[in-house]
């Protein structure tokens, strides 16, 4: 793996290129990992994956819990790893112990063996060996090190176990670890501020590629996250790349660039998807979207649509006109709605089709915003016109 | 016979309805009906472009699902199905007929049409042999149905020449009915039980008569009707079923299996069941039953399928096979909807490559061809659409290639070939007595 930064932007917000052994070019930063249920989209085949924008679609976030059941390390192993098993040999694999959808920490029963999780397969502890087991067989290119995550509510002393657990499991890892792959120290601290930057100190002193910061996305104030965020971006080395979990609304990725993080995970779009939602808000971050919303679309916002609602019965329009992605070249919103209506899973495959290109193109003007050195304005105006959006669907709905 | 190709095809509106749940329509006659048209559609869980991949050629859309949602009306509105659904190629509807007895039990037959209950507001509704043809006109699929009389074929006695009778009639009307002749093909139906007087049931086959009597129903049929018409078994999902019909002159097939199994963990497989969920199966490709005409099935939800490395069929050459391990799959089965997405990926590939071998058995058998020079004659762009059949057999030599052809369809290592099978192609013309031996066949 190699990282460089390219540009910055108002103090903190960076634009850099990752190159990974496998990725088919140099991947602009920030940029977005593709979530992943067992190493391949929720319902993206595999065959339709390179229907998105490349290389920015070839970063993909792996969960090593998801194969806790069904599959074995020693399977995996015999297989050649993830890239081969998923048939995605020319993508950029990044293993982080969480999802942040199913597989969520369950800080109540980490214990100073290993770390609780609550996942479909029910609560499982994970040892660092058994984590570095899963690690070993998969050989992601980057992989962050188990970490001790807790909620933001927890009490300073759950805090200050939560850094000196993760910071140890962080040398059992790598001392347990394998030879290839970037290895992401995992920094926590909850709410805390001085663990936060204790923690961060820690682990910039490791031999590490990167970092990955966890314990967002876990409760924390909105207002009270940018300076939680620099606290910790500012202790760490510039020229290694950082990565979060847990930030998914756009807001909240906006918010993770301006303190100077280079990767995001995406569970914004599981969950659009899932609930029949297609992204519709203007990429350029001004004016209003060509694609206006319908009255009667209660779940609009003009910052997405929502395709159950019977005005896109006979809409013969695809979700964006100038959208160039699979879904909007070859079929109308009324198509989907009548795919939703009948409960049909090609529905899932179309929006997450059209709202992962959407995404990728969201964080596409990010980076030139960033490479033009207007970020904060970017930031300003896309906040500012996303939220007079909602207001109004507010009093439009009210 | 040179205008014959092999196409195969797909899927259909599951029991929902939905326009992407499908089953298919295979077809190893390259037809009129059936000719052409560049690709796009949509099965189950499956999307246009990978049925492009897969080679489907036909959709069947079922009339009465389409009806209740999104309705014919607002099909019609949205410049019918085609456009709806963004596919060019070919479009079947069936009369709606069909569901309304099987899936309403209340669902009473008179001379004017069937009685049902509307399952909207339980109103008692009549679908009449106009109205079947006016909603499958809005549709504007490109073959049509006439309604049919449907009894069970378990039934035996008047009913049955009742039924034939008046499907007869119904005929007629649907036929006066038609506003689109010109752009629309209608199919009538060969209605009459299993009864071989009356016989002419390629419409009533929907399962409980023995495979005996099945097969006779279709030589029947087949050799009864206008040789320059295509033929359309309803109802027939088994591959074996398939390549049986085909033998017997049949041209076009319908099914949910391959979507529905996969739904179950099923693989499609040429030597034997896999289930990839159970635990007692283990490596054992067997099939269950060597009797059963569910011949090639991998369940993938079997445990020992976890530490399986191959592909779920190594001689297949689909994306799935190409890059997907059996164990892989294990662990995706039955819990995540990409499980269900490659194994239907895999198993409509798999009967395509059935329906294929299906038209070489019957070439080579039938016309006494050559089979390298049955090779090269058969339309090359075909072929390759279909990868599959240059990439597992070019490389073998031309004399095993008939013996290897009727081994992957007829998959009876032991020779133990079911007796109704081999009465089917003695009749049909097709002599398989080189796989009614045991045999080991090594391939370079
Ligand atoms: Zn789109
Ligand atoms: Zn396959």
């Amino acid at each position: 793996m190699k990282f460089t930064v390219k540009a910055w932007s108002n103090g903190r917000a960076r634009a850099g290129v990752l190159q990974l052994g496998s990725c088919p070019g140099p991947i602009e930063t920030p940029s977005l990992l593709i979530s992943t249920r067992k190493g391949l989209p929720f319902f993206i085949p595999p065959d339709l994956l390179p229907s998105l924008p490349s290389p920015d679609s070839h970063l993909l976030q792996v969960c090593p819990l998801h194969f806790a059941e069904g599959i074995s390390p020693k399977a995996i192993s015999s297989i050649g790893g993830l890239h081969h098993m998923l048939g995605l040999h020319d993508y950029g694999l990044a293993a982080v112990a969480r999802d942040s959808i199913q597989c969520l920490p369950e800080c109540n029963s980490t214990n100073k063996l290993g770390a609780s999780f609550e996942t479909p397969c029910g609560r499982l502890l994970i040892k660092p060996a058994d984590y570095m087991e899963m690690i070993c067989s998969l050989r992601p290119n980057i992989w962050a090190t188990l970490a001790d995550e807790v909620p933001s509510w927890v009490a300073d002393k759950r805090n200050k176990t939560s850094v000196d657990r993760s910071v140890r499991w962080l040398d059992e890892c790598i001392a347990l670890g394998p030879a290839g792959g970037a290895v992401f120290g995992a920094i926590v601290g909850g709410s805390s501020m001085e663990e936060r930057q204790r923690c961060a100190q820690e682990v910039a002193r490791r031999n590490v590629s990167g970092f990955w910061i966890g314990g967002f996305g876990l409760g924390e104030n909105m207002d009270e996250r940018p300076a939680l965020l620099n606290s910790v971006t500012d202790i760490l080395p510039k020229e290694k790349p950082r990565l979060i979990c847990g930030l998914g609304l756009p807001e909240e990725v906006l918010q993770g660039v301006a303190s100077g993080v280079d990767l995001f995970d995406s569970v914004y779009i599981c969950h659009l998807t899932l609930r029949g939602f297609a992204l519709t808000f203007p990429l350029d971050g001004i004016g209003v979207n060509e694609s206006d919303c319908q009255l009667g679309d209660n779940g609009s916002d003009r910052t997405k649509i929502n395709l159950r609602a019977t005005v896109y019965r006979k809409d013969t329009s695809p979700i964006i006109k100038s959208c160039g992605c699979y879904t909007c070249q070859n079929h109308t919103r009324a198509y989907i709605n009548h795919l939703l209506n009948v409960h049909e899973m090609l529905a899932q495959i179309l929006l997450e089709i059209h709202n992962t290109h959407h995404y990728l193109g969201f964080f596409r003007a990010i980076r030139e915003a960033v490479k033009a050195g207007r970020f904060e304005q970017f930031r300003q105006q896309f906040v500012k016109s996303r939220r007079d959006h909602l207001a109004m669907a507010a009093v439009a709905h009210a | 016979m040179s205008d014959w190709a092999a196409y195969g095809t797909l899927e259909f509106l599951d029991e929902r309805g939905s326009l992407s749940g499908i089953s298919a329509v295979l077809t190893p006659r390259e037809t009129k009906l059936l000719n052409g048209a560049s690709f796009r559609g949509t099965i189950k869980g499956l999307a246009t472009n990978q049925l492009e991949e897969i080679g489907c050629q036909i959709i069947l859309g079922n009339t009465y699902h389409l009806a209740l949602r999104p309705t014919s009306e607002l099909i019609d509105e949205m410049g019918g199905l085609h456009k709806f659904m963004n596919w060019p190629r070919a479009l079947l509807t069936d009369s709606g007929g069909f569901q309304m007895v099987s899936l309403l039990h209340l669902a009473d037959i008179t001379e004017k049409g069937v009685t049902f209950q509307s399952p909207v507001d339980g109103k008692p509704m009549l679908l009449t042999p106009e109205e079947s043809i006016q909603i499958q006109n809005r549709i504007g699929a490109d073959i049509i149905m006439a309604l049919d009389d449907v009894v069970k074929t378990t039934i035996t006695g008047p009913r049955i020449e009742e039924a034939m009778y008046r499907t007869l009639r119904w005929m007629d009307r649907c036929i006066a009915a038609h506003q689109r002749p010109h752009e629309q093909n209608l199919f009538g139906i060969v209605q009459g039980g299993l009864d071989p007087v009356l016989s002419y049931a390629i419409g009533g086959l929907a399962g409980g008569e023995s495979k005996d009597s099945f097969w006779r129903v279709v030589a029947q049929c087949t050799a009864a009707l206008p040789e320059d018409k295509p033929r359309y078994v309803m109802g027939v999902g088994y591959p074996l079923d398939i390549v049986v019909c085909s033998a017997l002159g049949a041209d076009m097939y319908d099914c949910v299996y391959p979507t529905r199994t996969a739904r179950f963990g099923t693989a499609l497989v040429p030597e034997g069941v896999l289930k990839l969920k159970h635990k007692a199966m283990a490596d054992d490709t067997r099939p269950i039953d060597p009797t059963c005409a569910c011949m090639g099935v991998l369940k993938l939800k079997h445990k020992a399928m976890a530490d399986d490395t191959r592909p779920i069929d190594p001689t297949c050459a689909c994306m799935v096979c190409r890059n997907y391990t059996r164990a892989y799959i294990h662990c995706l089965v039955t819990k995540d909807a990409m499980g269900s997405q490659l194994l239907s990926y895999h198993n409509l590939y798999y009967m395509m490559k059935i329906v294929i071998l299906a038209y070489w058995l019957i070439m080579s058998s039938r016309n006494h061809y050559d089979p390298e020079f049955g090779i090269s004659c058969v339309n090359h762009q075909d072929i390759n659409r279909h990868g599959l059949v240059c990439d597992t057999y070019s490389r073998l030599s031309s004399l095993c290639l008939k013996r290897l052809v009727v081994l992957q369809i007829l998959y009876f290592p032991k020779g133990d070939v079911p007796e109704w099978v081999c009465n089917a192609m003695e009749v049909a013309g097709i002599d398989i007595s080189s796989c009614c031996a045991p045999l080991s066949l090594s391939q370079d």
